[in-house]
């Protein structure tokens, strides 16, 4: 896995993880809510992948249930919650401008459906603050849902603090840790959080599973319904495979946190700073602390993303952007526009982000290679001597 | 989304990049909403187009299909080349993915407005008619009348 600079998007799962899943496509294929031998195997392997994810983010087996992923888990942190708390609309509820689409879209389809929705924007320095929630706070405030660390520009919240805000207004709180776990701690007692989301693809596991902690007693309408698995939380044949998978790739992850995050925050600073030192009109989106290891958030003036990210494919590295161009619709990344950047400069947006296999060699490969293409991307445009040439005006 | 191996061609290897030294004709156009912006300058001989460089800001969609234009355009009478749509550049590249038509505009749109500038520095009425893409309060999605190659 070289030149694989978008762990954020996804990982490749580790061959430790596929090893571990290999047994339950084949022997262990019983259906976990079966009675016989094969089918008790199955649901022990299911508990057991349970008890050990639960166990790593300081929960109980019985407040965590399997989902299809982080998507899901977002989904059904609203809309279950709400089926039960205001059933008949008239909820308000909070969120940052910078969550994924797995919340913005749903909490947008609430608004539409009675409830009332209130979009906090995060500061330009990247974080959400208690703060600011506290003031958006109302009677019938019912939840709020504020992501842990964002998946685009890498800041990390505070979303204790947030907690304590959201239960002080008798609220349910929600996080979006799919980019948080494996890369920093996540411990629900220490967030204190009622709902957590995760996603196996982000941390070396399968694609397609995921979960979301429900705290006990937290009252829950199932989002998916049907033969009652999952204590009657989330129907349908559970994913055996994909759920031992999960818990070993956590287990990998964890075991090695603390250096990992350097070795990977060492590697980002290198990327923002070479960039940034070799390439005149560059900066970090945002580079205020707390925030991911590693994900490297650049804004490259006078070049399009996706003209940066197809060049740098044709030499195999594999990167993202946020730029209109590149996203189907005419829209920049509304997480770079919720933190500031205005839209002729979130054309030039790169994110790089690293994981377990990259090595400092990949990374100085990569901004060898990025230097002269933006350089080139540069020359070719109308405008960049106008804007910032010697007698330029930005 | 994927691009053709003809888009990916004129994205990576772009034709007659760069600017006519003291040109008959300039056609500056941007997409206010993306951000894309291009420049075309023509050289024109008995009303055919002798010569031309384009330089682009934009996306691999935007690149190619000004590279593509200007491939069309070259040699041609400058009344048929007013005349070339996004459909025939997306066609010419063996297509362009649905949402990637809004980038198009800008390639054709250019040349146009180079072959009027032309015309006008002659003394002479301008042939490309309205040109959307200088309009700051232009939605190139609003008029779609090319059938979308969806990919
Ligand atoms: C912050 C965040 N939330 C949710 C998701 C969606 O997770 P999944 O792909 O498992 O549905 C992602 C990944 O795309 C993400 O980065
Ligand atoms: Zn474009």
């Amino acid at each position: 896995m070289t030149k694989y600079f978008d762990y954020a998007a996804t990982t490749p799962t580790d061959p430790r993880v596929v090893e571990e899943m290999l047994p339950y496509f084949t022997e262990h294929f019983g259906n976990p809510n079966s009675l016989y031998t094969i089918g008790r195997d199955a649901y022990k392997a299911l508990e057991d992948a349970r008890e050990r994810i639960a166990a790593l983010i300081g929960a109980r087996p019985e407040e965590l249930i399997f989902t299809s992923g982080g998507t899901e888990s977002d989904n059904a942190a609203f809309i279950s919650t709400l089926n039960r708390y205001a059933p008949d609309g008239g909820a308000h509820i909070i969120t940052s401008a910078y969550e994924h689409h797995a919340i913005l879209e749903v909490v947008e389809w609430l608004a539409k459906h009675d409830h009332e929705l209130t979009i906090v924007k995060p500061r330009a320095d990247g974080h959400v603050y208690a703060d600011d929630i506290a003031k958006e706070m109302r009677p019938n405030t019912k939840v709020v849902s504020i992501i842990m660390a964002n998946n685009e520009i890498g800041s990390i919240n505070d979303i204790a603090a947030i907690s304590h805000v959201a239960h002080e207004g008798g609220a349910l709180l929600h996080t979006d840790a799919v980019q948080a776990l494996g890369k920093i701690k996540v411990d629900v007692g220490e967030l204190g959080v009622d709902m957590l989301s995760l996603s196996a693809h982000k941390i070396y596991g399968p694609r397609g599973i995921g979960a979301l902690y429900l705290r006990r007693g937290t009252r829950f309408d199932p989002l998916i319904k049907g033969g009652g698995q999952e204590s009657r939380r989330r129907s349908g044949t559970q994913n055996v495979v994909g759920a031992v998978g999960f818990a070993k790739a956590l287990e990998i992850a964890l075991d090695d946190l603390d250096a990992e995050a350097i070795r990977l925050s060492r590697m980002r600073d290198y990327l923002i700073d070479e960039v940034t030192s070799r390439l005149e009109n560059t900066l970090a989106t945002v580079e205020s602390d707390p925030r991911l290891p590693n994900i490297a958030p650049l804004l490259i003036k006078g070049v399009e993303g996706e003209a940066m990210l197809l060049q740098l494919d044709n030499l195999g590295f594999s990167v993202s952007t946020g730029s209109a161009c590149s996203s189907g619709s005419l829209e920049a990344s509304h997480v770079l526009l919720s933190v500031g950047v205005p839209q002729e400069i979130a054309h030039g947006s790169l994110r790089l982000s690293l994981g377990r296999w990259s090595t400092q060699e990949d990374c100085e490969a990569l901004v060898d290679a990025l230097v002269p293409i933006v350089e080139r991307l540069r020359a070719m445009s109308p405008v960049y001597e106008k804007m910032f040439g010697s007698e330029g005006y930005m | 989304m994927l691009y053709s191996d003809k888009v990916m061609d004129h994205f990576t290897n772009p034709r007659n990049v760069g600017i006519l030294e003291d040109p008959d004709g300039v056609g500056e156009v941007g997409n206010p909403t993306c951000g894309d912006m291009m420049k075309i300058t023509i050289d024109v001989a008995d009303d055919k187009i002798s010569d031309i460089k384009f330089q682009t800001l934009g996306c691999g969609a935007a690149i190619a299909t000004s590279s593509m234009v200007t491939e069309m355009a070259k040699g041609m009478d400058i009344h048929d080349a007013v005349q070339i749509s996004k459909k025939q550049v997306a066609d010419e590249l063996d297509g362009l993915p649905a949402p990637k038509m809004h980038c198009s505009v800008l390639a054709t749109d250019g040349l146009k407005v180079a072959i009027d500038d032309y015309l006008v520095k002659q003394g002479r009425e301008p042939i490309a008619g309205e040109i959307k893409s200088s309009d700051p309060t232009f939605d190139p999605h609003e008029d779609e009348d090319i059938e979308l190659d969806d990919e």
